[in-house]
């Protein structure tokens, strides 16, 4: 049950499928978390000021 | 794009439901602690040249800046910057599991919340205490090459480990993992004061290494539940129309 679940999730499906839906998830989430907590610009900087402080991403 | 809609979907519902948990634990905890410290902050004499070096990049409070109200305006922010950087979590995490091919299930999705734990909050935290604002810290570039640096060393460290469990992968993990540490985080030069006391930074470390705990392992377990929802769903449509191939 347990292994059918893990093999249906990743391991039946082709490389190159699991390159390019890996990559874009992972542009994606970077986009997110660098949009988020790192951007420079002030107004998502204040914006996200109290996500920042308690995520723990360096902020000012 | 199958697997794409599918891990999207995932990440964004576990995403959803685990930032909006930590929310609420930081609403209770975290929040607080920041408006204390804002007090000493805006309170501090010395705050020009003290933290002058701190400060030299120009990261400051500028008056002309948005900024949202105090209260419910600026909880709704705090709140949507959460649920999108969980979000983001949520989607790294997948990214991970379907490129190293290692699944993520109810099941093993607290051992990958702890990972991302691990790699994200308190590996950072080792070198980069969380920051309350008012308290002087080396130049904002240099931390957060090396809060990205770490994360990642860590991660890979962990993945290597998960991936193919045995001495070489692990000795190669403890390099990953110890590395950014033995480079070490950067530091101010000389003692610089701070205007926040000691016991509430402390707390405030505590706190929110205790709330990102929770999140990310409530985000793991929920996007493996997801992840198996979804493949189950997509097994059982393909099994019933076997010419159609995802």
């Amino acid at each position: 049950m347990h292994a059918t679940a893990e093999i249906a999730t990743v391991s039946g499906l082709s490389l190159s499928q699991r390159l390019i839906a890996g990559v874009l998830a992972l542009f994606l989430g970077l986009v997110l978390i660098g949009g988020v907590g790192f951007a420079s610009d002030m107004a998502i900087h204040n914006g996200a000021h109290d996500t920042r402080h308690a995520l723990g991403f360096p902020c000012h | 794009m199958k697997l794409f809609q599918r891990i999207f979907f995932a990440a964004v519902l576990s995403g959803l439901a685990a930032g909006l948990a930590m929310s609420a634990l930081q609403q209770w905890k975290v929040a607080p602690l920041i408006l204390v410290a804002e007090a000493y902050e805006a309170a501090a004499p010395a705050h020009e040249h003290a933290d002058a070096a701190a400060r030299a990049d120009g990261h400051v409070h500028g008056p002309e800046a948005w900024a949202p109200q105090d209260g419910l305006e600026r909880t709704s922010f705090t709140v949507l910057a959460n649920l999108l950087t969980s979000i983001g979590f949520a989607l790294l995490l997948a990214a991970m599991s379907v490129l190293s091919g290692i699944g993520i299930t109810a099941r093993n999705g607290a051992l990958w919340g702890l990972g991302g734990f691990i790699a994200f909050q308190l590996a950072p935290a080792v070198g980069l205490p969380p920051e309350l604002p008012g308290m002087a810290a080396a130049e904002l570039g240099a931390r957060q090459l090396w809060w990205w640096g770490t994360a990642l060393s860590t991660g890979a460290g962990l993945l290597a480990v998960a991936k193919f469990r045995n001495s070489a992968a692990t000795g190669l993990a403890v390099l990953l993992i110890l590395a950014p540490h033995i480079i070490g985080a950067p530091q101010l030069a000389a003692e610089h004061a701070s205007a926040v006391p000691a016991l509430l930074a402390s707390g405030f470390a505590a706190a929110t290494l205790a709330t990102s705990a929770v999140f990310w392992l409530l985000s793991g377990p929920l996007l493996g539940w997801f992840s198996d929802r979804f493949a189950r769903h997509e097994a059982h449509s393909s099994r019933a129309s076997p010419a159609v191939t995802g």
